[in-house]
């Protein structure tokens, strides 16, 4: 679990994050939801150490991060995996090395102890017989998953995701999404998804933060999300007419004024 | 008021650096890696240069030298110090400042801007110890070997020249290079080799470790971090040579 109280974080005079209380739970996908400039971005880089906080606490399992030495933060990083937005995995490394790389770093296991926690991860990810690949050789889908495979290679606590599905395809994005809530159910991690694409709102969202103007707006599951009265949040999220229609359709759905299953078959029956 | 700034950023990236290795053996293979990236990496461009730098000071000397008085034997002499004293360490290190100082800048500003600096950070990893720290030592140990090979071939280059165009017998050769030798020169060149490694590595890797932007702040980057370590050799030349000589 993480529990995030008062944080706040400027750059000069602006002031990107404004006193942010939120308690993240293990074994949920909990989503940071937002617009661009909204401060996501900055409030993940915040937690995972990247930037420094200008006041607030950060607790870890209790444990106060802002106040940590470099030495605990380097002991509780190796807790931390993280999926970047560009994937980083390192190009002169093959996909096989990157993996491998936290395992060389930080446990003194065999090679082949190693190699084979690297295939166990790859299969957890579905990739197959890429070990010797280099990045440069593998689709966008592909190096989102090696890293995602690298971030769990160490069994972490806690998962945090920059933007999972930014450049994929939404079938891909969906294998993603699913890749990592999965993960995050078996091994009862917490994991912080920092996202705006709508079907990883609607499909993993147990638990969604809206972010507007570095303030904490709204926060609720995937299903509340539909009936929230929040003006900015719904302007966000149905932003499109066609969005505003199935969120229309899903509320009278929950409300049991309509069967959408059944209206659907009528519908193809003709 | 900006260089203040920098310079305070450089110190503290270099103090950064100072922390108990992660893992031993994986900051050994790095360190090894870049050994041999920037060691064996320029060693067909130093053996070019410097071959070609001790021939031409040899021709040049000899056409200056016209005077019947003055034997053949004190081209060798000059050639002999004029590559150990200047040539090997000094020139051969500039173009090693463009050669290693923009691949070290290119190399850390792509990490940068492609988050790999970040990724490592979060695995708990003291990048500045892990990635600016074997480049240094690296430097360290091969440049001033690379200038001991190029004072070395520069001086063969100073003999083919001078032998194959019939300015001076082999014999005359030899004479004057044994001739005033100075160990001395010697340990000059190495404090300075030593000097100019420290600036190769360390100032492109500033540069390249806090770019902030894309591509073009990576090409900006590299530039940058050419110049000012030209500038900071060049610098550095004349102070040692001022204190030392």
């Amino acid at each position: 679990m993480i529990e995030i109280k008062n944080l706040k974080k400027s750059f000069g005079d602006k002031t990107v994050i404004k006193d942010v209380s939120v308690v993240m739970e293990a074994g949920k996908c909990n989503l940071i939801i937002g617009s661009s400039g909204s401060g996501k971005t900055v409030f993940m880089k915040c937690l995972v150490g990247l930037f420094e906080a200008d006041s607030g606490e950060i607790l870890y399992g209790g444990q106060d991060f802002t106040d940590m030495n470099e030495e605990q933060r380097k002991e509780l990083r190796q807790q931390i995996g993280m999926l970047f937005q560009g994937s980083a995995l390192f190009d002169s490394m093959t996909v096989e090395q990157n993996i491998m790389f936290p395992l060389d770093m930080f446990t003194k296991l065999s090679f082949r102890e190693k190699l084979t926690r690297v295939n166990e991860v790859l299969e957890q990810v579905e990739m197959k017989d890429v070990n010797k690949k280099f990045p440069a050789e593998i689709s966008g889908g592909m190096k989102k998953r090696v890293g995602i495979a690298r971030a769990v290679v160490l069994n972490p606590k806690y998962l945090f995701c920059d933007e999972p599905n930014s450049g994929l395809d939404p079938q891909t994005s969906l294998v993603i999404d699913k890749l990592i809530q999965d993960l995050t159910v078996k091994y009862n991690i917490t994991t912080v998804v920092n996202t705006h694409d709508m079907n990883s709102v609607m499909e993993t969202g147990d638990h969604i933060i809206y972010m507007f103007q570095g303030e904490k707006e709204w926060e609720g599951s995937n299903q509340e999300i539909i009936f929230s009265k929040s003006q900015k949040l719904n302007d966000f999220i149905f932003a499109s007419e066609f969005l505003k229609d199935a969120k229309d359709m899903r509320m009278l759905e929950a409300k049991g004024k309509i069967d959408n299953d059944r209206n659907m078959d009528e519908l193809l029956k003709d | 008021m900006r260089i203040l700034t920098e310079t305070g950023r450089f110190l503290l990236m270099l103090k950064g650096m100072f922390s108990r290795p992660e893992n031993m053996k994986v900051y050994w293979k790095e360190f090894m890696h870049q050994c041999s990236d920037i060691g064996i990496g320029s060693l067909g461009i130093v053996a070019i240069i410097s071959f070609f730098i001790g021939a031409v000071s040899a021709l040049q000397t000899a056409y200056q030298l016209v005077s019947p008085i003055i034997p053949k034997s004190t081209i060798a002499q000059i050639v002999r110090d004029t590559v150990i004293l200047e040539f090997a360490p000094t020139l051969v290190c500039i173009v090693l400042a463009g050669v290693v100082g923009s691949k070290i800048a290119s190399e850390l500003g792509n990490m940068r801007v492609s988050e790999q600096i970040d990724a490592l950070e979060i695995m708990g990893i003291n990048t500045k110890s892990y990635l600016v720290m074997p480049k240094i030592m690296a430097a360290l140990l091969t440049i001033p070997m690379l200038v001991v090979i190029a004072g070395t071939l520069g001086i063969l280059g100073g003999r083919i020249a001078g032998v194959s165009t019939g300015i001076m017998s082999p014999a005359d050769f030899h004479k004057g290079l044994l001739s005033n030798f100075l160990p001395y020169n010697v340990f000059f060149a190495l404090v300075k080799a030593y000097v100019f490694a420290f600036i190769i590595s360390s100032i492109p890797a500033y540069f390249g470790y806090y770019v902030q932007g894309g591509a073009l702040e990576i090409g900006r980057a590299g530039t940058k971090a050419v110049v000012v370590s030209c500038i900071l050799i060049l610098f550095a030349d004349y102070l040692i040579s001022a204190l030392l000589l």
